[in-house]
């Protein structure tokens, strides 16, 4: 096979190279790596005014809550905002990449950015890896067409909702919704249900937990309350405080290696202008 | 999330569906339930599974939620430019082929069922039916999705030839709640399009509008909102 002359970048698509390897190294016994995943509730409800998203705040490895107090609403644009529940890491930067692309998009049109062109963007690339990228998404935001509310699945499918759920805890929230929800309700009762959904969600799903985020965009104005219920307070502290003095762990050796056997410290020119 | 076992959110969106469209004396009538699930969650109980792709041509999806959306979103942007290339009104076998040269060009990637139908002056009303591997093929009428096996037998009785068109959407909407009745991955309301010279009518069709058949019991409107 002839080399290329200069080394192109990957076309795109997902990169099947490395899954035999990875087969091989499963065969023998090493385990995958474990993902970061948001169990998660994410929510989102059109209301009078605008769109209101709300998320929990647990982010797990397997069984281990790895960060009790995760953010799961990213900012999309001034007036965009998405809620990701799947693995972190896909979640993260999928809606990296999209912000980015919008804002390229918002230079280049010169116009606020619109709903449909974050979805679009969203379930383009997404629809490309076949459900590989494992995002599940909950995107609101008010733009000149009006309010809108979309959910995004894995496989670049999307559904346009007055209100919706994603993640483990969905079922949860989606009760709440549905037994509540009504067309045109005010900022506070808005508020009130995504709140009460996001809290079905962390106190019957084992994989959401912790506080309430939310994200309330109206015409020109987004608000992002950062942990705005905390029902899960540390109940205990310790009064006398944790003190981890020498002698609490046993020590069963010691080994010191001196680094300037193996180090040599080279003294450089000092960098110029 | 495989192990808080919800298989909801890693299942493919899929729409089980029944999805059919009828050509009657002066247009056509299709219909679709709006039911959208993710293994055996209903992910969404409003869909709307028939898309716009011109003024004049519209299309029912069925099978996997993101493969239909995204060779519909395709075959209205070629579509378009088409319309735009030709100076006039895309015909109805214009749209239904483009929507099959997606469909059979991808084949081992896709899993969508269609039925694309619409009004042109060329043809009238007229009904294309694309399954799974991208056939095409002309019908006065049409059924697709996973409710569809409950419909042959009725259809092979029920339809006949110069229907008008309340006889033909009547029949839709009888068809679809049938479909509906009887499987599973179908239900929500029955939403249907009637397009004929002067244009294109949206109707709905909630659960209380929808005849009752055997063993059913009468539609109870969801409880009253809860206050806080």
């Amino acid at each position: 096979m002839a080399e290329a002359a200069i080394a192109l970048p990957p076309k795109g698509g997902f990169n099947f190279d490395l899954c035999k390897r990875n087969a091989m190294l499963e065969k023998n016994g090493i385990a995958l790596p474990r993902f970061r995943k948001t169990g998660t509730t994410i929510v989102g409800l059109v209301f009078k005014d605008g769109v209101i998203l709300g998320a929990d705040t647990r982010a797990t490895e397997g069984e281990i809550v790895c960060d009790k107090n995760c953010e799961k609403i990213h900012y999309m644009a001034p007036n965009i905002y998405c809620c990701g529940a799947g693995t972190a890491a896909d979640t993260e930067n999928v809606t990296d990449m999209v912000r980015s692309q919008l804002e390229l998009h918002r230079y280049a049109t010169n116009r606020e950015s619109r709903v449909v062109t974050a979805l679009t963007m969203l379930k383009t690339h997404l629809f490309g890896y076949r459900g590989q990228v494992s995002a599940a998404l909950v995107l609101g935001g008010v733009d000149v067409t009006g309010p809108h509310l979309h959910t995004v699945y894995p496989h670049g499918s999307t559904d346009t909702l007055p209100f919706a759920t994603m993640g483990s805890g969905s079922l949860a929230a989606m009760s709440v919704f549905e037994s509540r929800y009504k067309e045109d309700m005010t900022r506070e009762e808005g508020m009130e249900i995504v709140s009460a959904a996001i809290c079905a969600g962390i106190f019957n799903d084992l994989g959401s937990g912790s506080n309430v985020d939310l994200c309330i965009l109206t015409k020109g104005k987004a608000e992002y309350l950062r942990n705005y219920k905390k029902p899960n307070p540390r109940s205990y502290i310790r009064s006398k405080g944790y003190d981890f003095a020498r002698g609490h762990t046993a020590i069963l050796s010691t080994k010191i290696t001196p680094l300037k056997d193996q180090v040599t410290i080279v003294e450089g020119d000092a960098m110029e202008e | 999330m495989e192990e808080f076992g919800c298989e909801w959110n890693d299942a493919p969106h899929s729409m089980g569906t029944t999805i059919m469209a009828v050509q009657y004396d002066g247009g056509v009538i299709l219909g679709a339930d709006s039911r959208t699930t993710t293994g055996v969650y209903v992910a969404n109980r409003a869909s709307d599974k028939i898309t716009e792709l011109t003024d004049n041509v519209y299309i029912c999806r069925s099978g996997s939620a993101a493969d239909s959306q995204i060779v519909s979103d395709y075959a209205r942007y070629f579509l378009n430019q088409h319309t735009i290339q030709l100076g006039r009104d895309a015909t109805v076998k214009t749209a239904a082929n483009i929507a099959r040269e997606l469909s059979y060009g991808n084949k081992s990637f896709l899993e969508c069922g269609l039925i694309v139908a619409g009004w042109d002056k060329y043809e009238k009303g007229s009904v294309y039916s694309i399954p799974l591997g991208g056939t095409i093929l002309r019908l006065p009428f049409s059924t697709g999705g996973s409710g569809s096996s409950y419909l042959y037998g009725f259809l092979d009785q029920a339809w006949k030839e110069g229907m008008n068109k309340e006889e033909a959407e009547e029949l839709v909407v009888k068809a679809v709640s049938l479909a509906m009745a009887r499987d599973g991955s179908s239900g929500g309301v029955v939403r249907t399009v009637i397009i004929d010279s002067s244009g294109v009518t949206r109707n709905f069709y909630p659960g209380d509008k929808l005849p009752l058949y055997y063993e059913e019991i009468p539609y109870r409107p969801t409880v009253e909102p809860m206050s806080a």
